[in-house]
Formats: C-alpha cells, structure tokens, sequence
C-alpha cells in the first residue's frame, strides 16, 4: 500500500506535461501497411551460360556473391550418403597453387568470407565481401569453384571431422529425433529418409570426390546469385574474369521419387535414459511446393504451430507450463517434404504433452475463428518484408525463385496473395494436412519415465528403440 | 556512424531515434538498466523469470494480447536477461510503431494491477523447462552452471548464472514480483531506441504521447561491487552423459570498454578464429587431437570472462589438449605476433562493424548498448578504433597480464565413469 500511495503525486505531474492522456482503452488503430517493393531483379547470362540474378542494394558496402548448385544431399548415391556435404566442405581445402591454410588467410585477410555448404537438394559457396575486396574475393572463389585441390591429406583429415561428428550425434537428443522421424517418415527406397553414416564416410575416395566435383560445378547445374552495392555493368567483367571457364554442360539426374503416405499412427519411443526432458517430434508427409494451395497452408501453419501466439505454443508453453516451446512446420521441396510439430518436453509430463499436441490437431478441423484467420495471414504477409533487410535474406530469397522456378514477381506480389487468402481454403488445408489418425510419432527421452504415460494415450502401438538402432554403432576409427 | 536523436522524458526514460528506411519495418527496443547481477539471495534466476512475465499482460492489455495483437500487425517481439540489463524488443512494419509504444508504455507504467500469483506460476514452469532445455538436456551443459560460482567470491553479482537454481525459481513468490517491478522498471532505469522506417518528429510525437503517463518512481540504487579477484587455479573435473572429454578454461578480465578489452577480443581471434588461428591450427589442423576448440570473451560491466574450450578426439586426453593450449598461450606471452595475422583479424572486426549495419533490429540494440556502457549511443566508430590502435606487443602484454596460469578455472568434462582423461595437474 505504502508504493502504491507514494506515486500518485508523480502521476499528477505527469499529467501537467502530457497536455493528453492516450487512450489505452483499446489498442491503437493501425494505418495502412507500406506496400514492399523491392528493387528488380536484373538477370543476365555470363559468356559461358552461367545464370545470374543480380539485386542491387547500396545501403552498406558490402557484396554478396551466392553459387547455387541444384544438388545436394538427396542426389547422394546409397552407399555414399554424405558425399555432398563431403565435396562441399572439401572444396576450401586447398585450391590452384594455394593450400587449405593460404587460402583461409587469403579470404580473412580481405575482410571477406567464403564457406561452402550442402542442403537436401542444393548446395552452393557463399561469399560475402566489402565492396572495395571484389576483385581479389572472386579470384578465390574461383579458384575454390574451378580448380579445389582435394589433396588425400584433406580428405582424410575431414573424414576424420566428420565421423567424429557422428560420433557426437549420439549426445544430441535433437538430432537423433529428427534423424529418426525422417528414417520412419519416409521408404527406405527414397533418400529422404537416408543421412551419412560409418560405412558410407569410410568409403568416399578421392576418385569419388573428383567426380562430383566434375560432373556438378559445371554451368548447367549453377546459378549465381549477386545483392548488395553493386550494379551489374560493374560485376560482369569481374563474373568474366574468374568464372567464364567454369565447365559448360548439364547434369542428368534422376527423377525423386514422390514418397507415399505413412499409414496408421506407428510411435516410437527412443531411450535416453536420464533425459530430463523428452524431445517430441510427431507429422507426416506434405506436399511439394507447387502445391496450389501453399499459401493457405502456410496461413494454416502459422495459426497451428507457426508463431509464439499459435496454439500448439500457447496450449504446451503457456497453459500448461511442460515446456519452453512448441512448433510446428512444413517443409516444402519439388517432392513433398515433411509436416512436423516438435518440443522438448519435461519428463514426467510427456504423455500428457503428447496428448495436447493431439487435442490440438483434432482443434483445427472446427471452424476457423475470424481473430485466427487475421492474425495467421497478417503475420505471414506483413513480416516478409523482415527477410529482405539483408543481402544475405535476399540471396536466400532469389535461391527459392531458382529452386522452385517462381516469377519474378513473386517476392512484391506475396503480401497481397497470403492477405487474399480465404477462410474456406484454410480451413480445407487443415482437414487436407492435419490427419490425426495418420501421424508418425517419434519420442527421445527416458523410457523408464516416460513409457506408461505414453501408453495411457492409446494412440497407438509403441515400439521401443535404442540410440543405436537409429544412428547405428558407434564409429571406430584411428 | 549511426546518426541518431536523442531526448530525455521529464521520467526520466531516455530515448534513442535512428531513422533507416531500407525496408517498410523498424525495431522498437527497451533496455531496463538490471539483470542477474541485482538479484537478492536465493532468489537466483528472478530477473529473468521477470522478464517472462512482462510479456503476460498490463492493465490495459488482458494475458495473451500482447503477442496476438503484434503477430495481428505482422510483428515478432521477445526479449534477453543477461547480468547487466534486460532487454525487450518488437520489430515491426512501420505502421504498427504506435502499437509497440502502447504495448511497452503499458508495461512500464501499469504492469501491476495485472500482476497475479498464477501469472508467476505460469512463467515458473516455463522457465524450468528453458533451463532443461538449454542446460540439463544439452550436452555439456551443466557445467555452464557451475562456472559462476568457481570464478567469483561469493555474494559478488556474477556469482550465480542468470538462469537461477531450479530450488531459488520454486522460491520466487508473487511479492518478489511486485517489488522488483517498483524499485527496477522505472522510466529512469531504462532507455528505449527506435531504428528503422520512421519519421523522427512524428516518432517523438508518439513516445511523448505513450510514456510521458508513465510514472517516474524512485531513483534506483546502483550495485557497485568491488573488482573480483582470482587467487589460484582450480581444476575442476565433471562427468557428463557425453562421449568425448572437453576442457574449459576460463579468466577473470577487465570490465567491457575499459584497458585490455578491446586487446583481449583480439587475442580470442587470434587464438582461435579461422583455419590460421593458433589452436586451431595446432590442435585440430596439425596434430588433430581435438574435434573442435573455440573461445570467446563475455564482456561485462563490472567484469569480463574470457573462455578457452576444446573438445577431444576420441582416446584424446584433455591433459594433452591442455600441454598445447599452455604452449601457445605462453609463446604468446615471450614473442609478439605476426603483423599479417593480427591485420587480418583487425580486417575481419571492420568487416563485421560494417555488416552489422544491415540490420535495424541490430543497430536499435546497437544503441542502446552502447549508450549504457559508454553513455554515446553511435559509439561503432570509436569501438572499432580500439581494435585499431592496439599494438602487436600489447597483445603479448594482455596475455601476460591476464591469461595467468595461477588465476583460472581449468574444468574438464568427462564421460561418465572416464576421470582418468581429465586434465590432470601439472
């Protein structure tokens, strides 16, 4: 009482110098959203064929230069899963007359910064540089993308990396659900459900690795992506210079094949005795990003699982404290990816959880309440805006419109389709998407602990799995 | 570098206006001067358990709105604990600024007729869960926990992590709440920076407009500790459920901005950033003892810690690790380093203060860090001319002053039952 009493000559004060107090009644009407209009996007072709996608961006002097590569992990071979990522992180090992440590002082002493990585279906060398540094930054990207080394020391120095890497998977409850929900979600004759292993990572030869390197960098298998402060009279001499030799031809690929359904509700319960929480992770197969109706699933996500306020969240993290976060998302690929919802969970709640996420999932087939819809497709279309502050979210957006061959006119005109998104078509994809009866179930946690509560929930019949039987023995090596 | 507007409430709140019109959007930031460091006794993890609640309503703004109403205008908001202060943040389209400045004005000035036991019993559980989350369940992770404790005296405000103890979080009680919104989340204890797609004088208008009803309350007593001081090595050796042995080592180092800062971040680059990087190189590249090693210095108002970690190869012990980690450290100490490599770290910093730049949400948190610790908010320049005007010989200088082999935690981690890979004494 004492505070309370102490502070109201200050709000008398206060109300001397604000000539109007707000109206806090009701939260302030909003004007009208600004439209996003992106700068174009200038496309052009190198003499050797090489696509480029160039957007200028002066706010900072800075340049980013993405390669994408339309392979990845899932272009893998069986038996040499991991042969992607392998490349890929060789390829800055060492390049025309500079080893791996010349080089990595070369590019840090430009001020500049060049790595390489490998998703699921692309991979690509990324370069972000000050303006100033062009010149010598392409030189070396170059290098890295015409001429890397693969000297058999770097080989089998990043074998060594990598299968230690495994090694550590084993503490990391996370990685192990995942790995399992994709070795449940998907056939064994797809690779989507396939990751790097033992027997797989022993195997790469150098003889192996050249050839990957052969038959992907070449100029119908990359695209460049430019943005930042820089217009495109300025970079193709520069692009012409160091990557005009880069290998003309296609690769041929195998068609992906299109992974069926998962049928019934298959659960697994994964020990790690003594986890003190459990980590969740329960979906399904989606649709492929062609899908007509992605962006009403996207609405629809955002409301089930896709921000703070969504319900999977507010129900596990706010109503019922048994965890720090819940989600849930689609992947979207050319094939269809996954839908997953996830959590990490404490343990001696894990059934209940479970059985929330469930109650949750049955929700979204009710009718969908106006508040939700509003807020679902507001916070899609009004936050895109947010992935193109930076030259490098800019980079990842043009990579979308390559991968998944969108219009040009994709990114200015986003907004108004998800705002023009109806009730009906997300409350279709709901009842299309969320099949509660026909979901994959993967627990990490403590068996012991866990299994009783999750059996209460009668969704379906448990089998119980070791560490090992998902990621395999531990790797031996010298 | 970051031209910005500055003015002061009759409150007290200071304001920090950047205005940056890149994108339709713009942050909206609040830095309250408290964290960790002003807890009371065995009330460990309370700041941060604060800062969950504020985001569960104010007077004016019923459980669950304030999150619905920023998603419905296209925002995402959250919010950072750290010893030194708190931190809350929505980066919006710009339309929706007036939205975050009654949302935040709201919670400044009318959070208690709210405040409910539940509400703190909500928040509780949740955050136990953050600590399962990103301690109990990670590998490793607990003993970040215990570190505190091992490098300060006890009762020193660094002394405990910011996350609190499970037993101190059960503790925290709905009067806790009440008192430490009255005496810390006053307009004078905090700064609120706006960057981004704004218009300065309408901007102005809006926070006058917001938070001049808020009430001023009392000044807030300060914490001023004196300099913590370590007195021995204390080798520390932990078993977890993980499969390869890990090394700590951490120093006490000067306080953030003050003689041996700016050196120290460097020598951490030197050390251990980039392929050419002196543990790097010799540990993971040359003589592939150790899967990874990284360090990094956590800079701080009354103190820094500057940490040293490297992870082993399998059949690796972490007294091997540990003999090279010495070996370098100490020729740093006899023999200044290269002038190329100390170039390409200082090219690297510049490129990274520029990069930075990119992000309003950055340059708004930018600001008000740097008006905290250094009073000027657009403090990029003169911070990236530290790194500048440090010499090659004061590097070797700093390591000799402050990476000592008499003040320091050395901390193994070993798989369970697997002591025998500890760093042992010398």
């Amino acid at each position: 009482m004492k505070k309370l009493l102490s502070l109201i000559p200050l709000i008398l004060i206060t109300i001397t110098v604000c000539a109007q107090r707000p109206d806090r009644s009701v939260p302030p009407a909003l004007g009208k959203a600004k439209n996003l209009q992106l700068p174009p996007i200038q496309r052009f072709t190198l003499s050797n064929g090489i696509q480029v996608l160039l957007m200028e961006k002066h706010s900072v002097p800075m340049i980013q230069i993405n390669t994408l590569l339309q392979t990845g992990a899932f272009d893998d071979p069986v038996g040499k899963e991991g042969l992607s990522n392998f490349v890929m992180d060789l390829v800055d090992e060492g390049a025309g007359s500079l080893d791996a440590l010349q080089l990595a002082d070369e590019i840090e002493f430009l001020g500049a910064s060049i790595t390489s990585y490998s998703g699921n279906f692309s991979s690509g060398i990324n370069c972000t540089v000050p303006v100033s540094k062009l010149d010598p930054a392409l030189k070396i990207m170059g290098e890295l993308m015409l001429h890397p080394t693969f000297a058999e020391g770097e080989i089998d120095r990043v074998r060594k990396l990598k299968l230690t890497g495994l090694l550590q998977n084993y503490d990391e409850p996370t990685v192990i659900a995942t790995r399992a929900f994709n070795k449940f979600l998907y056939d064994a004759g797809t690779p989507y459900g396939r990751f790097a292993n033992e027997q797989s990572i022993k195997s790469f030869t150098k003889e192996d690795v050249v050839k990957y390197h052969q038959a992907n960098f070449v100029v119908g298998n990359t695209t460049l992506l430019v943005v930042g402060d820089i217009t495109r009279e300025k970079m193709i001499p520069v692009l012409e210079k160091y990557l005009a030799s880069c290998k003309t031809g296609n690769i041929t690929k195998a068609s992906k094949p299109v992974p069926s359904q998962i049928k019934g509700r298959p659960m697994y319960i994964i020990d790690k005795p003594g986890a003190a929480q459990s980590v969740i992770r329960i979906g399904r197969i989606g649709v492929p990003r062609s899908a007509p109706d992605h962006d009403a699933m996207v609405v629809m996500n955002t409301i089930l699982g896709g921000s703070f306020a969504s319900r999977l969240n507010t129900n596990l993290r706010e109503v019922h404290g048994y965890s720090y976060g819940a989600s849930s998302g689609f992947t979207f690929w050319n094939v269809p990816g996954p839908f997953v919802a996830s959590s990490s969970v404490q343990t001696d709640v894990t059934g209940l959880a479970l059985g929330e996420f469930f109650t949750e999932f049955k929700n979204m087939i009710a009718p969908l309440p106006d508040a939700d819809l509003t807020r679902g497709k507001n916070y899609e279309a009004l936050g895109y805006a947010g992935n193109f502050e930076s030259n490098n979210g800019i980079a990842a957006a043009l990579a979308e419109l390559v991968l998944y061959q969108l219009p040009d006119s994709y990114f200015n005109t986003y907004v108004e389709k998800i705002l023009t998104v109806d009730k009906k078509s997300v409350e279709a994809a709901s009842k299309k998407y969320i099949v509660p009866d026909n979901m994959l179930v993967v627990v990490v946690g403590d068996r012991a602990k866990i299994e009783e509560g999750v059996k209460k929930l009668n969704l379906g019949k448990i089998q119980n799995l070791t560490i090992e039987d998902i990621l395999g023995k531990k790797p031996e090596f010298k | 570098m970051v031209p910005y507007e500055q003015f002061t409430l009759p409150n007290g709140l200071n304001v920090i206006l950047h205005k940056d019109n890149t994108i339709p959007r713009a942050t909206v930031n609040v830095w309250y001067h408290v964290g960790s460091g002003s807890e009371k006794p065995k009330r460990t993890g309370f700041a941060h358990l604060f800062e969950h609640i504020l985001f569960e309503g104010s007077q004016h703004v019923p459980e669950g709105k304030f999150d619905e109403w920023l998603e419905a205008a296209g925002a995402n908001n959250n919010g950072s604990t750290m010893e030194d202060r708190t931190n809350y943040y929505e980066e919006i389209p710009s339309n929706a600024i007036e939205l975050a400045l009654f949302l935040e004005s709201d919670r400044m000035g009318f959070l208690k007729p709210s405040l409910k036991p539940t509400t703190v019993d909500g928040q509780r559980d949740v955050v136990k869960n953050e600590r399962r989350q990103s301690y109990e369940n990670r590998p490793y992770g607990k003993a970040n926990l215990e570190l505190p404790a091992l490098l300060y005296p006890k009762d020193h405000p660094y002394s405990w992590p910011v996350i609190g103890s499970m037993e101190d979080l059960s503790a925290a009680s709905y009067d806790d709440v009440v008192n430490f919104f009255s005496t810390y989340y006053v307009p004078g204890n905090a700064s609120i920076s706006i960057a981004g797609d704004i218009d300065l004088a309408e901007t102005r208008k809006s926070i006058e407009k917001w938070f001049s009803d808020v009430p001023a309350g009392k000044p807030v007593t300060k914490i001023d500790p004196p300099a913590p001081v370590l007195t021995e090595e204390k080798r520390i050796v932990m078993e977890d459920n993980v499969q390869l042995p890990r090394l700590t080592m951490v120093w006490l180092a000067p306080p953030i901005f003050q003689p041996g800062n700016a050196e120290l971040d460097l020598v951490s680059s030197l050390l251990t950033r980039g392929k050419n990087s002196r543990l790097y190189k010799r540990l993971v590249y040359d003589l592939q003892i150790a899967q990874s090693v990284s360090s990094f210095q956590d800079s701080k108002k009354f103190a820094s810690e500057f940490y040293i970690t490297v992870t082993a190869r399998q059949g690796v012990t972490l007294s091997q690790l540990e003999k090279v980690v010495q070996e370098e450290i100490d020729k740093l100490k006899k023999e200044e380093p290269q002038q190329r490599e100390v170039e390409r770290i200082v090219n690297q910093f510049e490129s990274g203060f520029v990069a930075q730049l990119e992000s309003s949400g950055n340059k708004a948190d930018q600001l008000n860090h740097y008006y905290y610790y250094t009073g000027n908010p657009d403090y990029f320049n003169e911070d990236f001319q530290r790194f500048k005007a440090v010499s090659r010989n004061d590097l070797s200088a700093a390591v000799r002053q402050y990476l000592k082999d008499d003040a320091r935690i050395v901390m193994s981690i070993v798989p369970t039952g697997k002591t025998e890979l500890a760093a042992k004494n010398k």
